[in-house]
């Protein structure tokens, strides 16, 4: 526990009560939950009980959070190999909704919901709306898309909850957005942090600055971001941006939330309970140290996950915030080890390497495509040309490239070959933009 | 007097050109001179348009990013040596130029026409007009 930190008097809250419970209060909520959790999945998930049988181990055996290593994890193959019903822990009837993944790695995955399940879901997304400053006279445009991917209906859910006037625009027609955005005095922005900065673009090349558009704040997730690309969307928006963590396989966004502090994201402890784990040996890491974040849902009825794997490399503070919520911070993702590339035996993420584009002035927009030639990997960075950095002088622009060849092999400690491409030639899919294409046959 | 050019960004693969072509087709832009600078990932095409604003507009409307670069146009004889003549005139004012074209004369034309890039264009201007050249005004293109 740190040292006592004055709590911010503006802070405002969707569940005081939990979401300031003390530690001791929110420990005792997760020893019942757990321990009841763990007898619904034995009882209704053979394909979990199969594992845990395998192990040994009973829900006799689990009785309090300290118990949760005794328990064998869950990966994505597992999610994959029991796609679509296996890991079903209701019966159909009483299921009202699925989401699903993108698929782009592999099978998708079909997460399934009961009405018990969309709403403590959209309790965590009401969460974190309202520690982003939304209340009942903000008016919140949704920008993530609708349908299978969990963004728009994540925080639709939410914004109807705390009240919010709700723009259920959806990801795409960027023209339409900006113009709601203005006639409609949108307050709070969602969508993914890669369409934040296009709209922010887009916005830059109408000639409109921060002061023309009424948002004040934005909830940008379910993509990997950095620190640089916040600034950059605060600074050309005039907001906040807030930070925002979930997966399907757990519900969707609102997993954690970021608080007015803006430094790690606070995890929805009541609903969800966080590990961070060696990836290698899988033995649990001490508060503060970086590790792969496991995650068991404590009441989802559903799609009830215990100890999923998520691959994300974060770290996790128990420390007092000042914005008065008890819930345990974790850091933003390094990276989704999902997202790690191996390239010549280097491990790169993505994130890398968009910030070194963003502090050398060139826009989030890029691409990272991998290859192997002769045996030897690949890597290829395409950027999109901006109007800042074009200039009529071949020179320059090239020895612009060479700084960022520089730049990348100084972060990456590989040497990538940059190449400049038409502004808006990079593609997006629902909002999300395409950053890696491996081309490795493997 | 300096013109202004229109250049563009273009990537190095099949197809841009000729897009760039259309695009300026649909606008009813047309052509005085083109110029071509390549790297091998990517382009500048530089462009002397008839209509500038027309021209930058539909670039920048079809997500092209374009700059106008000042660039200098002077006639000069269509004549065996006249190129030879001028370059020594801007040499000998130790005035350096970072590329140039040309438009070619036509016929029953006497002038041919010499596009400079050039990073001092007011001491440049001021040279070739104590030594009796024209350049062409930006009204004047339209013209050619």
């Amino acid at each position: 526990m740190g040292t006592d930190r004055e709590v911010n008097p503006l802070e405002r809250y969707f569940q005081k009560e939990i979401e300031t419970a003390s530690r001791d209060e929110i420990v005792a909520m997760q020893n019942t939950k757990l321990v009841k959790q763990v007898q619904h999945v034995w009882d209704n998930v053979p394909y979990y009980r199969k594992k845990m049988e395998a192990k040994g181990v009973t829900p006799a055996d689990i009785r309090s959070i300290e118990d949760i290593r005794k328990l064998p994890t869950l990966s994505k193959q597992d999610l994959r190999d029991s796609y679509p019903y296996g890991l079903l822990g209701m019966p159909l009837k009483d299921c009202v909704r699925i989401h699903s993944t993108s698929g782009t790695t592999g099978k998708r995955v079909v997460a399934f919901y009961t009405q018990h399940d969309i709403d403590l879901w959209t309790d965590c997304t009401a969460r974190a709306i309202v520690a982003a400053g939304g209340t009942n006279e903000d008016v919140c445009q949704i920008a993530y898309g609708y349908g299978l991917f969990t963004g728009g209906a994540g925080l639709d859910g939410g914004s109807h909850k705390v009240g919010c006037l709700t723009i259920p625009a959806s990801s795409g027609n960027t023209e339409r957005q900006i113009m709601f955005i203005q006639d409609l005095q949108a307050t709070i922005l969602c969508c993914t942090p890669s369409y934040a900065a296009y709209i922010a673009e887009t916005m830059k090349e109408k000639g409109m600055g921060p002061d023309d558009i009424p948002l004040k704040a934005g909830i940008f997730g379910a993509e990997a971001w950095s620190e640089e690309m916040r600034q950059s969307i605060q600074e050309t928006m005039g907001i906040k941006a807030y930070d925002i963590y979930g997966l399907t396989e757990l519900s969707g966004p609102g997993v954690s939330f970021e608080c007015s502090e803006q430094a790690g994201m606070h995890i929805n402890e009541d609903h969800f309970l966080a590990e961070i784990i060696d990836p290698d040996t899988g033995e649990p890491m001490p508060d503060g140290q970086y590790g792969e974040l496991v995650f068991t849902s404590l009441d989802k009825e559903a799609y009830p996950l215990l100890r999923y794997r998520t691959r994300d490399i974060c770290s996790i503070t128990r420390e007092k915030c000042s914005c008065g919520r008890t819930f345990a911070k974790m850091t933003k993702p390094k990276g989704r080890s999902d997202d790690m590339l191996i390239i010549r035996g280097v491990n790169v993420f993505p994130s890398q390497i968009e910030t070194v584009l963003l502090k050398l002035g060139y826009p989030a927009n890029y691409q990272i495509i991998v290859d192997r030639v002769n045996n030897t990997d690949t890597l290829d960075v395409h950027v999109e040309m901006t109007p800042e950095m074009f200039t009529d002088d071949v020179v320059v622009i090239g020895n612009r490239k060479k700084e960022l060849v520089s730049a990348l092999k100084d972060m990456l400690g590989l040497k990538a070959v940059v190449t400049l491409v038409a502004p808006k030639s990079i593609t997006r899919s629902n909002g999300k933009a395409v950053r890696v294409i491996d081309n490795r046959k493997i | 007097m300096s013109v202004q050019q229109v250049s563009v960004f273009v990537e190095n693969k099949p197809g841009t050109l000729s897009d760039l072509m259309k695009l300026l087709k649909s606008a009813d832009v047309n052509m005085r001179a083109l110029s071509l600078a390549e790297t091998q990932n990517f382009g500048i095409v530089r462009l002397i348009v008839d209509d500038v604003v027309s021209c930058t507009d539909v670039l920048k409307r079809n997500d092209y990013v374009s700059s106008l670069t000042p660039v200098i146009i002077v006639a000069i004889p269509d004549v065996v040596g006249s190129l030879s003549d001028l370059l020594t005139v801007l040499q000998d004012a130790g005035i350096n130029i970072e590329y140039m074209y040309a438009i070619p004369g036509k016929k029953n034309v006497d002038d041919a026409f010499m596009i400079f890039r050039i990073s001092d264009e007011d001491k440049a201007e001021k040279v070739l007009t104590a030594h009796g050249y024209h350049s062409i005004s930006q009204d004047e293109v339209a013209t050619l």
